[in-house]
């Protein structure tokens, strides 16, 4: 006990100033991404005479990114698998095409078709699944081939029509519309709600942590440190929450990836299959002696892809409220991108879903600034190819730093 | 010139937060064998990534002396210019390409702008033949050769560069007895022609039987260097030397031994490996555990007892069982995968603590709670708060160093991560404990702990089949022991009146 208690004195004595140093130091990977992504937002809004920061186009790049950050999320698990799906991409497109003929040539409501098509997802990713563990083809090969397949099947099932116009209005409103308000008025009401309470929920959870492992005297940040990091966090929600507050509140699309965020942080952090995520991610032939069945998580991986794959597609239809033979061309691109730009290791094993989405951010913010500035979608790639690589190289440096 | 080929004087290397080279000295004569011994973690790798220039100059202090120079090697290949090569634990030869290729790779002979092949041909079967291996077709795969063979191929390899001063990093670690005297009689030979040689072991018997010279490290600083020529060098000393202190009796005493009932038994288990043409890998293996003993299983390299241990522990590589039965406290039983085997009370302490034991990535709380997390899970989530109270418990009971359970794996010493993995299999709380290899690679401090829990284990009602190679520690721990060889069980002997004389016996019959 009096050793601890020394410990904590010496702690104690360290100035804040290099504390911050310390801190900095020790998790520069993640600070970066963080600074990258302001930086962004600042230059393109400087660029743009603060037409990036304001409540329209925020509401827009969450439009935008939405089904960007679905994909990324499955992504994220299948690359800390050390798998790669390559197929996303069509498989989206063509599960949209599927809900778009649903809605217009078969007459469902959306409330059908939608469930209908994540359905079609998860059999595509239990398809691919099974080819990668029961007949052992390696992932980068067979959704590879799911890439062609996909993408055939999409403008076959187009052939006919062409691009589908969608005139669901509920199935538009959910890359389009935003949350209705409990009163009416200038301000958007019920977005300020949700924003009080999230911000209640971070501090709640993080002050519960906190004391958690002080409980077991591990090692926590200072108390000034640890207040400053919740009012900057907190200070965030609340500025996008009062940006959106000002236009059209909360959109769709942040409710559904915000659910979606939650539930794989939970499977990821909390449960027996995020354990043995991450331990195959490691290493598998550990992780299977040690009574893992790497194929099941492996089956899992995949089929989550497939109905995430899906749900992108939904998303990515219901921007364009239309369905159209190209949907799809290069999503793996930037939902793969978006992952190890949020810090996925390339060697597997480590990544967060959290932070898969501050990659998503960091990609989307650069098209939507981009397309802002009227940049040329040629020079876009080559950009967002740069910025990809070097968050890679600096993660890979840091890394091996340790 | 001097006596010495080689002088390190003074070497200091520092690595962030540990001194791993303190003010190290060390002479090596023209033409000796010289054996590096010392505890993991000593500093005898670090010692010859300096000499070699893995570790460039400037990132050390002190002089590298050799052949009368200092030398300031900023590259492997500046040290391989002047005769110096290095061959490490983990060989380096490519398994897909061909003895010649492998022999010239990176230093390939030229005609103009082309590797002139016939040249090649010619020059790697003189360097077979130097290394004994006359018989060995020239444009055979590496893959296709034994470890002892490829290990001589890697001298060979050294041996066309040219080399004057060759480091070996325990060569013999995965070498079976024949092919470990085989290459330890080469070292003479070559010795005899003019080669100096540096080998680190930690086999004490090959030390006293080749060396010249033997130098001790401990905690990165030289303790002593003691001559052949002039004292006896005997293995007590050298481990007196290597520790620090006077360890009477490696093999702990058990107090209380209550052997029970048989838990476990094989009888006539055969298999086959399907990647090996279907060859016939464990031929009507028998065999039985009682409740509360440590049976060991002695046997070298390749004798199949991994595989053995694989094909019991939910077959995890696809052997084709092909006839026997198993046993679990009397049920016949066979695992479709090794979470059904750890269901029912079996569990495996793999030999490749890093391959395939551990996930060094991630920290002692995980890999703990690995194999067991169904006993720390509510619902559907985890209660780390048990998790972490159990992973402190394990880490204070089994002595695990490290600051905190937060520490990741990769990070701890050889012993500590053997102790990581006895964690997670206590908390799983098995019947059957099967340990291949527990001690490999362990310092004697740490082996002295692992035998001492092992103790502790059996005392408590687990059973124990310990997988050895090392014959002294098999004879020292067993209550009784099987001696397997070639896929076969060659015989049973009773711990009590078991000797090396008798083991090896058994091992060479037919």
């Amino acid at each position: 006990m009096a050793e601890k208690e020394t410990q904590k004195v010496q702690s104690e004595k360290v100035g804040l100033g290099s504390e911050i140093g310390q801190l900095l130091k020790n998790n520069v990977r993640d600070y970066m991404m963080y600074i990258a992504l302001v930086v962004i937002m600042i230059y393109f809004n400087i660029q743009t005479h603060g037409g990036f920061l304001t409540a329209r186009n925020i509401t827009n790049l969450i439009n935008q990114a939405g089904y960007v950050a679905v994909l990324a999320i499955g992504m994220t698990i299948i690359l800390i698998l050390v798998q790669i799906d390559l197929s996303v991409g069509f498989v989206a497109g063509f599960c949209g095409a599927i809900a778009a003929i649903l809605m217009t040539q078969y007459g469902m409501s959306e409330w059908l078709a939608i469930p209908i098509v994540m359905l079609l997802g998860l059999a595509i990713g239990a398809y691919q699944g099974a080819i990668v563990t029961k007949l052992g083809v390696p992932a980068f090969v067979t959704t590879l081939a799911g890439m062609f397949i996909f993408r055939g099947l999409l403008s076959l099932s187009l052939q006919k029509t062409g691009t589908i116009i969608i005139p669901n209005k509920g199935f538009n409103a959910l890359s389009n519309g935003c949350i209705p308000d409990i009163v009416d008025g200038n301000v958007h009401v019920l977005t300020i709600i949700i924003g009080i309470v999230a911000v209640a929920f971070v501090i709640f959870s993080q002050i519960k942590t906190r004391v958690n492992k002080q409980k077991y005297h591990f090692k926590v940040v200072s108390t000034p440190i640890f207040v400053l990091g919740l009012v900057f966090v907190s200070a965030i929600i609340m500025t996008i929450i009062g940006l959106l507050a000002s236009y059209n509140g909360i959109p769709w699309t942040a409710v559904i990836v915000g659910v979606i965020l939650m539930i794989y942080s939970y499977i990821l952090n909390k449960t027996k299959l995020g354990r043995y995520i991450y331990g195959i991610g490691g290493n598998a032939q550990a992780a299977e002696l040690s009574g893992v069945n790497v194929k099941k998580v492996k089956m899992f991986a995949f089929c989550s892809m497939g109905l995430l794959a899906a749900v992108a597609g939904i998303l990515f239809t219901s921007r364009l409220q239309s369905a159209t033979p190209t949907a799809g061309t290069a999503f793996e691109m930037d939902a793969i991108a978006s992952s190890y730009i949020g810090g996925v290791a390339v060697t597997g094993g480590i990544g967060k879903v959290t932070n898969t989405i501050i990659g998503t951010l960091v990609i989307m913010s650069l098209t939507n600034g981009m397309n802002l500035m009227n940049v040329d979608i040629s020079y876009q790639y080559v950009v967002k190819g740069i910025i990809f690589i070097i968050a890679v190289a600096f993660d890979v440096r840091s890394r091996r730093a340790k | 010139m001097s006596d010495y080929i080689l002088e390190m004087k003074n070497i200091e290397k520092v690595f962030p937060g540990v001194r791993a080279l303190d003010n190290v000295s060390f002479k090596v004569k023209r033409g000796e064998i010289h054996c590096l011994v010392g505890e993991n973690g000593a500093g005898k790798s670090t010692l010859m990534k300096v000499l070699s220039g893995v570790w460039p100059y400037g990132t050390y202090s002190g002089d590298i002396v050799y052949n009368g120079n200092v030398q300031h090697f900023k590259t492997i290949a500046d040290s391989e210019a002047v005769g110096i090569a290095i061959i490490y634990q983990e060989l380096a030869l490519i398994p897909e390409l061909t003895v010649y290729e492998n022999i010239y790779f990176g230093h390939e002979n030229m005609k103009g702008h082309a590797i002139d092949w016939n040249e090649t041909i010619v020059k790697a079967k003189e360097m077979l033949r130097k290394v004994g291996l006359d018989e060995i077709d020239p444009s055979t795969k590496v893959k296709n050769l034994g470890v002892g063979q490829q290990q001589l191929v890697e001298i060979a390899k050294a041996l066309s560069k040219n080399v004057k001063l060759l480091i070996l990093d325990e060569p013999t670690s995965s070498l079976n007895e024949d092919d470990s005297q085989n290459l330890l009689e080469l070292l003479k030979d070559l010795q005899k022609e003019g080669m100096t040689s540096i080998m680190i072991s930690h086999k004490l018997k090959e030390i006293t039987a080749i060396a010249d010279t033997v130098t001790v490290l401990r905690d990165g600083a030289t303790i002593c260097s003691m001559d052949a020529h002039e004292q006896e060098i005997t293995e007590p000393e050298i481990i007196q030397h290597m520790v620090g202190r006077k360890i009477d009796n490696i093999y702990p005493k058990r107090e209380h031994k209550k052997i029970g009932e048989v838990v476990f038994e094989l009888k006539d288990w055969t298999v086959c490996d399907p990647e090996r043409g279907g060859k016939e890998i464990l031929h009507k293996v028998s065999m039985n555990v009682r409740e509360g003993e440590i049976v060991g299983l002695q046997g070298l390299m390749g004798a199949g007892r991994t595989e053995l241990a694989l094909s019991l522990f939910g077959n995890p590589r696809h052997y084709h069982i092909t006839g026997g039965k198993m046993y679990m406290q009397g049920k016949e039983k066979r695992y479709k995968n090794p979470r059904a085997a750890i269901d029912d009370g079996l569990a495996y302490v793999t030999e490749d603590r890093k391959g395939d034991g551990l996930i060094l990535i991630q920290d002692i709380r995980y890999n703990t709670s690995i194999a067991n997390l169904k006993a720390l899970t509510t619902g559907l989530a985890i209660d780390e708060n048990k998790e972490i109270k159990i992973a402190n418990e394990y880490k204070a009971s089994i002595n695990i160093k490290a600051p905190s359970i937060e520490q990741k794996v990769g990070n701890l010493s050889g012993g500590n991560q053997q102790k990581v993995q006895l964690a997670k299999w206590m908390f799983v709380g098995p019947k059957v404990l099967i340990l291949d290899e527990p001690t490999r690679g362990i310092d004697v401090g740490a082996k002295l702990e692992i035998y001492t829990l092992m103790n502790r284990l059996v005392e408590e009602g687990m059973s124990i089949i310990m997988i050895s190679s090392e014959l002294p520690e098999v004879l020292g721990m067993s209550d009784r022991l099987y001696v397997m060889s070639e896929g076969t069980i060659k015989g049973e002997l009773d711990g009590a009146d078991a000797t090396e004389e008798k083991v090896m016996a058994l091992a060479v019959k037919s």
